[in-house]
């Protein structure tokens, strides 16, 4: 089966949120501010105005009335206090995208600056911790002696990684058209969740959720960055509140490295200690990482060292640091993909100090429970990926000697690491009806390029007994059943939860068949549930000017059932991409003189492009498992992510036999 | 504000444009064709990808006044006409050669202009030569073409089923 959707991507018929035509449709165009923190003494609209075409200009000289400031990035327009260059201060409204554009330019804000501190360091006395770490975890864990374990081990490894800025960058800016009659408001945004956005929405705007609907039927990938409602939407819909006319948005793409979100820049301390057989006797993961002034968010890095390797000693911390920087947020496997970065080349480390093949290393550690936790886990299967990947890759001809590999000028090597991510679920409702001879799923799901159209089309065929041609999946619309995001690799998991139930109750009842899995999902307790993988990357380093170039890398990864090969392999492999772009150059760079960032656009923040990927290849192997869901899968958004900058690290280890412990690894940390 | 007329997709348009648009903007904002996609506006990231009189072009790079008496085709315009499919759409179709979609429409528009272009790239050995369409070469020509989902395994396979 080809994705439901793929006529309509590949002849431009897609419509994605901007997209939409509506009549009279107003443009507006976020003004930002100047300076990094201080106050606005005063915004002078006059200049704008007066130009043809230009409707208004909203500031906080009339501050838009809102049902909620709770939230600091969506309470627009509200306060005078900048708390970091690049927040919006004003919203422009015009005729065409052009005036809009060139009136931004027009309104004159003056500000009365303070200094500002935008710089992350594990000594600012301002480092505190928070009170969680997201979704809800604890900040803080300790069991067994740590410090006596790293005393007493014969091989230990105390070193501190980094990681930077990354900004997710999805192909589609993100935009919103807001269109308001009868007193309620129609929202078509990127979004990866419109139930969520609806009730967020609802709340910034004083409204009741059913007087407001969200529509997000193509979303040109979010990668988190579009999994909670951004200001730009929030901006829409003042504008076309104030103007009387539908108002279009979209955020360009230097816009969208302030008000959309990023990855926190993370400063990590891995301590590890081992017996001399390479048993651990105790790890310690100490992360720093950042916020901003007005916002908490708290990145979960050390928690995937709480799930890994067995340790009768184990520490996990994380102190944050607010800084006068836009509030990180939500990317590909946020928590897992830094920390695991930091843990798999610390247990790189370890193997080389210990003269242990590093996949030995790792089953040799394998826990019987999770160790942070003492659950069991639902199913397990580590070390058959590492064995299987060792297999295919070819690991058993390696020689563990670093940097004596030379081919021509290039310098070769390999390397790997384990990835991990949670497999969880959340509540969703989703109804299934027979009609017109078929059958009309509906569920307010989002398909941000991962498929969930097509892989709940074979969901509810199955369970409906039925051909794929004979099930019509409706998703992408705030009308629709209630469900949760596209986030956290929990898609598949909690509509397909909802999907089969409804498709159940419709086999029962006859025509019609509702399902809500509020209570399915209180129930899931008792197991610690992950998805695990193995990742091998091959490299070759030029001798003279470190170029790097990365022509193998292979993902194993078991992950449950797999309910579309074709679409896992996408996802696996599109997050393995991204995970080379964050080990060989991704990376955004604080302005230290002005704050925010310096690089704001595709030329300077770099990705993955078509030459820099050679062969990356992702299998699976049968992993049955009872107790997740009824489809028996795992999330597989995210963990292709996760371990791929370690793997491609660690190789270069291998290769250069030098260990680069600051990403990305560009060709100057390789020459100096 | 001046007078253009352009043929897109076979068909004639004459409009009066602000000499500020961008062909980008025309094709989506005036005409509804919004198969094109802006993913940067800056000419960095090859969404926007057309056909300029057979060569691929960023369509936000060309401003609309300079487009006037050319001939431009959208990925909407790819497929012959009666709604089947240029063999390349098909191709990305069959090997999932993308994932969320917003930038196929500049790959296939930027595939279908490579597949006609002579001559030796970065990658050549030798730079007389005009080479075959190895994967190397495929890889290289279309790295205008940024892909954030990463589909580019998939993108090369698709483009190198056409090829042949
Ligand atoms: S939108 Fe034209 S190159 Fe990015
Ligand atoms: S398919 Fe999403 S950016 Fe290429």
């Amino acid at each position: 089966m080809n994705r439901v959707e793929a006529y309509d991507k590949v002849t431009g018929r897609a419509k994605y949120a901007y997209e939409y035509g509506v009549g009279e449709v107003a443009y507006a165009h976020l003004v930002q501010s100047t300076i990094a923190r201080g106050r606005i003494r005063s915004i002078d609209p006059g200049q704008a105005l007066a130009m043809p075409g230009v409707i208004a200009v909203l500031s906080s000289d009339d501050p838009p009335e809102l049902g909620s400031l709770d939230d600091a990035e969506l309470a627009l327009l509200q306060s005078r206090a900048i708390a970091y260059r690049g927040q919006i201060v004003a919203v422009v409204v015009a005729e065409t995208p052009e005036i809009a554009r060139a009136a931004e330019r027009a309104v004159r804000v003056e500000y009365d600056a303070e200094p500002h501190d935008v710089l992350l360091r594990p000594d600012h006395p301002g480092l505190y911790p928070p009170e969680k770490v997201n979704p809800g975890l604890p900040t803080d864990t300790e069991r067994g002696d740590v410090a006596g374990g790293l005393a007493d081990a014969a091989v230990t490894v105390d070193a501190t990684y980094t990681t930077p800025t990354q900004h997710n960058n999805p192909m589609e800016p993100h935009a919103a058209l807001a269109v308001w009659a009868d007193g309620g408001l129609t929202l078509y945004d990127s979004s990866q969740g419109v139930s969520a956005e609806r009730a967020t929405a609802a709340k910034v705007l004083g409204l009741p959720p059913e007087r407001v609907r969200v529509i997000s039927r193509h979303v040109g990938g979010g990668f988190g960055s579009k999994g909670t409602i951004r200001p730009h939407a929030v901006a829409a819909a003042l504008a076309a509140r104030a103007t009387g006319r539908p108002v279009k948005i979209a955020v360009t793409r230097q816009q969208m490295f302030e008000v959309t979100g990023y990855r926190t820049p993370t400063i990590q301390r891995l301590r590890l200690g081992a017996d001399a057989d390479g048993r651990l006797t105790a790890i310690a993961h100490d992360v720093v990482e950042q916020t901003s002034t007005i916002v908490e968010f708290a990145e979960q890095t050390a928690t995937p060292t709480r799930v890994m390797y067995a340790t009768p000693a184990l520490r996990t911390t994380h102190r944050l640091l607010r800084l006068d920087l836009p509030t990180p947020s939500w990317m590909r496997a946020p928590g897992e993909c830094p920390g695991m970065y930091a843990l798999e080349s610390a247990m790189d480390e370890l193997a080389v100090a210990a003269g242990i093949d590093p996949i030995e290393l790792r089953v040799m550690n394998e826990p019987l429970t999770e160790p942070e936790s003492g659950l069991p886990f639902s199913s397990r299967n580590l070390v058959a990926c590492l064995r299987e990947g060792a297999r295919r890759f070819g690991w058993e001809r390696r020689d563990p000697e670093p940097g004596i590999r030379l081919d021509g000028r290039w310098l070769v090597g390999t390397g790997v690491a384990s990835s991990t991510y949670p497999a969880r679920r959340m509540a969703s409702r989703a109804t299934a009806t027979a009609e017109d001879g078929g059958f009309i799923v509906r569920i307010a799901a989002a398909d941000i390029g991962t498929g969930a159209r097509t892989a709940l089309t074979r969901i509810a065929a199955q369970t409906l007994g039925t051909s794929t041609e004979r099930v019509r999946v409706e998703i992408g619309d705030s009308a629709l059943p209630q469900a949760s995001l596209a986030g956290g690799s929990m898609g598949t998991a909690s509509w397909g939860s909802a999907v089969v139930k409804a498709c159940e109750a419709m086999l029962k009842n006859g025509a019609v068949g509702s399902a809500d899995t509020t209570e399915d999902v209180e129930a899931d307790s008792g197991f610690a549930r992950h998805a695990f993988g193995a990742q091998f990357a091959e490299v070759r380093v030029d001798i003279d000017t470190g170029e790097l170039r990365v022509p193998r890398l292979l993902g194993v990864f078991a992950a449950g059932r797999i309910i579309d090969d074709s679409l896992a392999r996408s996802q696996f492999i599109g997050g393995m991409t991204m995970g080379m772009g964050m080990a060989l150059m991704e990376e955004t760079v604080v302005d230290e003189e002005f704050g925010d960032f310096l690089n704001h656009d595709l030329a300077q923040y770099h990705v993955a492009a078509c030459a820099d990927v050679l062969d990356i290849d992702a299998v699976w192997i049968e992993e049955e498992d009872p107790y997740l869901n009824p489809m028996g899968s795992k999330g597989i958004g995210e963990i292709g992510i996760v371990g791929t900058a370690a793997a491609i690290a660690n190789a270069v280890y291998h290769a250069t036999g030098r260990r680069i412990r600051d990403l990305p690894i560009t060709p100057d940390k390789l020459v100096s | 504000m001046a007078e253009i007329t352009v043929r897109v997709n076979g068909t004639e348009h004459s409009l009066i444009v602000d000499t500020r648009l961008s062909l980008l903007d025309l094709l989506r904002e005036r005409l509804g064709l919004t198969g094109s996609k802006k993913g940067c506006d800056h000419g960095q990231c090859g969404a926007c990808t057309v056909l300029i009189d057979g060569r691929r072009s960023n369509a936000c790079l060309a401003l609309a006044v300079t487009c006037d008496g050319l001939d431009v085709t959208t990925v909407e315009g790819l497929g012959d006409g009666d709604g089947g499919l240029h063999p390349l759409q098909a191709a990305f179709i069959e090997h999932d050669a993308f994932q969320c979609g917003y930038c196929t429409p500049g790959q296939l528009c930027s595939a279908a202009g490579m597949l006609t272009e002579p001559g030796p790239s970065a990658v050549t050995e030798d730079l007389m030569e005009d080479p075959p369409l190895t994967p190397a070469e495929i890889r290289e020509r279309m790295s205008g073409n940024l892909c954030r989902c990463g589909a580019y395994v998939n993108i090369v396979t698709a483009i190198e089923g056409v090829r042949r």
